[in-house]
């Protein structure tokens, strides 16, 4: 039954791809006339040296998406081109082509994204845990408003505030930027430790919410697991309450935790998209918010369309693993 | 009465902090209008970035509105946009969420189906597409109609699952002996029940079509010519204000923001509580 459930999973990834084409093509379409070609050709009138490149790419544009073409021919040209990942080229940074401007700008948002997402989700669900044990030191307990309050909040308006407390107010980290102007990039031993204070505060806008969220939700797990039966077996079969704690509370507790991660990625993408817009972060946030500042149609449909295939890609593969850590699933059809 | 009363709020302490949070944001802006000349909201109504004094109590922004009536004015059309969407939402959601739990079949596989990929698609992007190809001097109705149409994807979930665990009880199935329709029973006896779940719901919903506003604001996507929270903090961030040190532009619409979310985060805790009593040993 794996291997069908695998097929499945695939089959509605091929499906979300799908669907994220589709959108970038008919979005734009619906409200009549063509913005990107009305964006094209104010471009092209803007005139400069680029101007021969954008007249070329008028032509182009108009002979793969042009009103003498039947929807549906236009459409299959759109769906190849996004399969093939070919998004064409900026219309405002017009010598550069969208996906090399994707390529430059993920890694940092892939490490600022990966490392806050594991960071918060590991000291979450410890912290939850540790929430719900009975042994644990009594000041635990008031932790729980603090967190349930910062729960609450968008990452960026943390990070608004957090900009002017430690990077305005008291010097301690820089306010602005992935790395410092001056610096050359490379793996240097000055660089790196750059690159890492300027990320500490953008990573600790994400990392102090979204901690909260993932304690509140392995607490609850955590109550309802110490409730059932065989906890209370294992109870009066005399076991050391540290071992029912771990073995029969945590491990049964931590798996929803997992489906919740799968489930939480997109929203956590969507605010943390906010926070480097905010902290001027040189990943994909930043450039799609300079991409609709400047209406560039190209640009904004290729990184809506490869964050959305990511991420669904981030979630097959969380689905994939979930059957191997919990065993009472076998994902049979019911 | 009013002991048992004082006993509940002392159980259900979240429900009353949103509405004391809540309760004091309305106020805020009811007084506002009857003090606050709200025309001071617009551009050029007072001399640039000054830091609050006693004509202009939260200061001006550099094209010279006055924060406290842009504040005064603005809340109001955050708390629309968000209403408008949550509602929207909600209502679409619990009708696709009833009709697919209880008639199961094909209806279910293909609205589920639709939920399930919608949810796993970060929905921000989503909107800045939609929002891209419309941008027309967007008004503040039409983002709300804009932020609706995802938003119906989690009630959409919620009401769907709690549905499908409410039609195997008792007293549906007696009904159902007893020669009651399809639809008779959802209204009659299935919503009833659910109403706590539907007013947790939309609280959520209202809380998440205002984030989702206004991150489609602070991007520089919301209606530029309306004084709303997040078009405060899209200028504060055009012009700069934190690394020019007007701490006072940005310090009121977070400070509002954040009351709008705790209040809400608040009441849908205290609003589970009353939906979802077993619940109550938990939190």
């Amino acid at each position: 039954m794996r291997l069908d459930y695998l097929a499945r999973r695939c089959g509605v990834f091929v499906l979300i791809v799908w669907i994220a084409a589709t959108l970038n093509f008919f979005l734009p379409r619906l409200s009549g006339q063509d913005p990107v070609r009305t964006k094209l050709l104010q471009q092209a009138q803007l005139g400069g040296y680029v101007h021969a490149g954008i007249d070329a790419m008028v032509k182009d544009y108009d002979r793969r998406f042009g009103l003498d073409r039947p929807l549906w021919e236009q459409y299959l040209s759109y769906l190849r081109d996004a399969v093939r990942l070919d998004f064409n080229y900026s219309i405002a940074n017009y010598p550069r082509k969208v996906n090399e401007m994707i390529a430059e700008a993920v890694p940092w948002t892939i490490g600022l994204l990966g490392s806050t997402t594991l960071l918060s989700f590991a000291l979450g669900t410890f912290l939850g845990a540790l929430l719900a044990w009975p042994g644990a030191p009594r000041w635990m307990r008031y932790l729980m408003p603090p967190l349930w309050a910062l729960h609450a909040i968008p990452f960026f308006l943390l990070g608004l505030v957090l900009i002017y407390l430690l990077a305005f107010e008291i010097q301690l980290f820089p306010m602005f930027g992935g790395y410092s102007g001056g610096a050359f990039p490379g793996f240097t031993v000055t660089f790196v430790w750059d690159v890492i204070r300027h990320a500490i505060l953008p990573a600790m806008s994400i990392v102090l919410v979204a901690t909260g969220g993932w304690a509140l939700a392995m607490r609850g797990m955590m109550v309802t697991t110490q409730g059932e039966d065989y906890v209370t077996f294992a109870e009066a079969k005399g076991l050391r309450s540290l071992t029912i704690f771990t073995r029969y509370c945590l491990r049964n507790a931590i798996l929803p935790q997992t489906t919740a991660l799968a489930l939480a990625l997109g929203n956590i993408l969507s605010g943390a998209v906010l926070v480097e817009v905010i902290f001027g972060y040189p990943g994909i946030g930043t450039v799609l918010f300079h991409a609709i500042r400047e209406n560039d149609h190209f640009l904004i449909q290729g990184i809506v369309f490869t964050v959305i295939v990511a991420l669904g890609l981030a979630t097959l593969i969380l689905d994939a693993i979930y059957p191997l850590l919990d065993p009472r699933i076998n994902y049979r059809r019911t | 009465m009013a002991h048992a009363a004082w006993r509940y709020v002392r159980r259900n302490l979240s429900l009353v902090v949103g509405i004391v949070l809540l309760g004091l944001l309305a106020l805020f802006v009811g007084i506002g209008h009857l003090v606050v000349d709200t025309n001071k909201s617009r551009p050029l109504s007072a001399p640039a970035i000054r830091p609050p004094s006693a004509d202009h109590p939260f200061g001006t922004d550099r094209q010279g509105r006055d924060l406290l009536a842009t504040m005064v004015a603005g809340t109001p059309l955050t708390l629309r946009i968000g209403f408008i969407a949550g509602f929207l939402g909600v209502g679409i959601g619990s009708i696709l969420g009833f009709v697919s739990a209880y008639y199961r079949g094909a209806v279910d596989s293909i609205i589920r189906g639709i939920v399930d990929i919608g949810l796993t698609v970060p929905g921000l992007l989503v909107l800045i597409i939609i929002a891209v190809s419309l941008r027309k001097g967007l008004t503040v109705d039409q983002m709300a109609l804009i932020v609706a149409s995802l938003a119906w994807l989690n009630p959409a979930r919620t009401v769907r699952a709690q549905v499908l665990s409410m039609r195997e009880r008792g007293y549906v199935e007696v009904a159902r002996l007893s020669g009651m329709s399809g639809p008779e029973i959802i209204v009659k006896e299935l919503m009833p029940n659910l109403l706590p779940y539907l007013a947790a719901t939309l609280v959520n919903a209202v809380s998440a079509a205002i984030l989702a506003s206004i991150g489609l604001e602070v991007l520089g996507l919301g209606p530029i010519d309306s004084p709303t929270l997040g078009m405060t903090l899209y200028w504060v961030n055009f012009n700069a204000a934190l690394i020019n040190g007007w701490w006072w532009w940005w310090t009121a619409p977070i400070a509002i923001i954040l009351v709008v979310f705790l209040g809400l985060f608040f009441l849908t805790v205290g609003l589970d509580e009353i939906a979802n009593p077993r619940l109550r040993r938990v939190i």
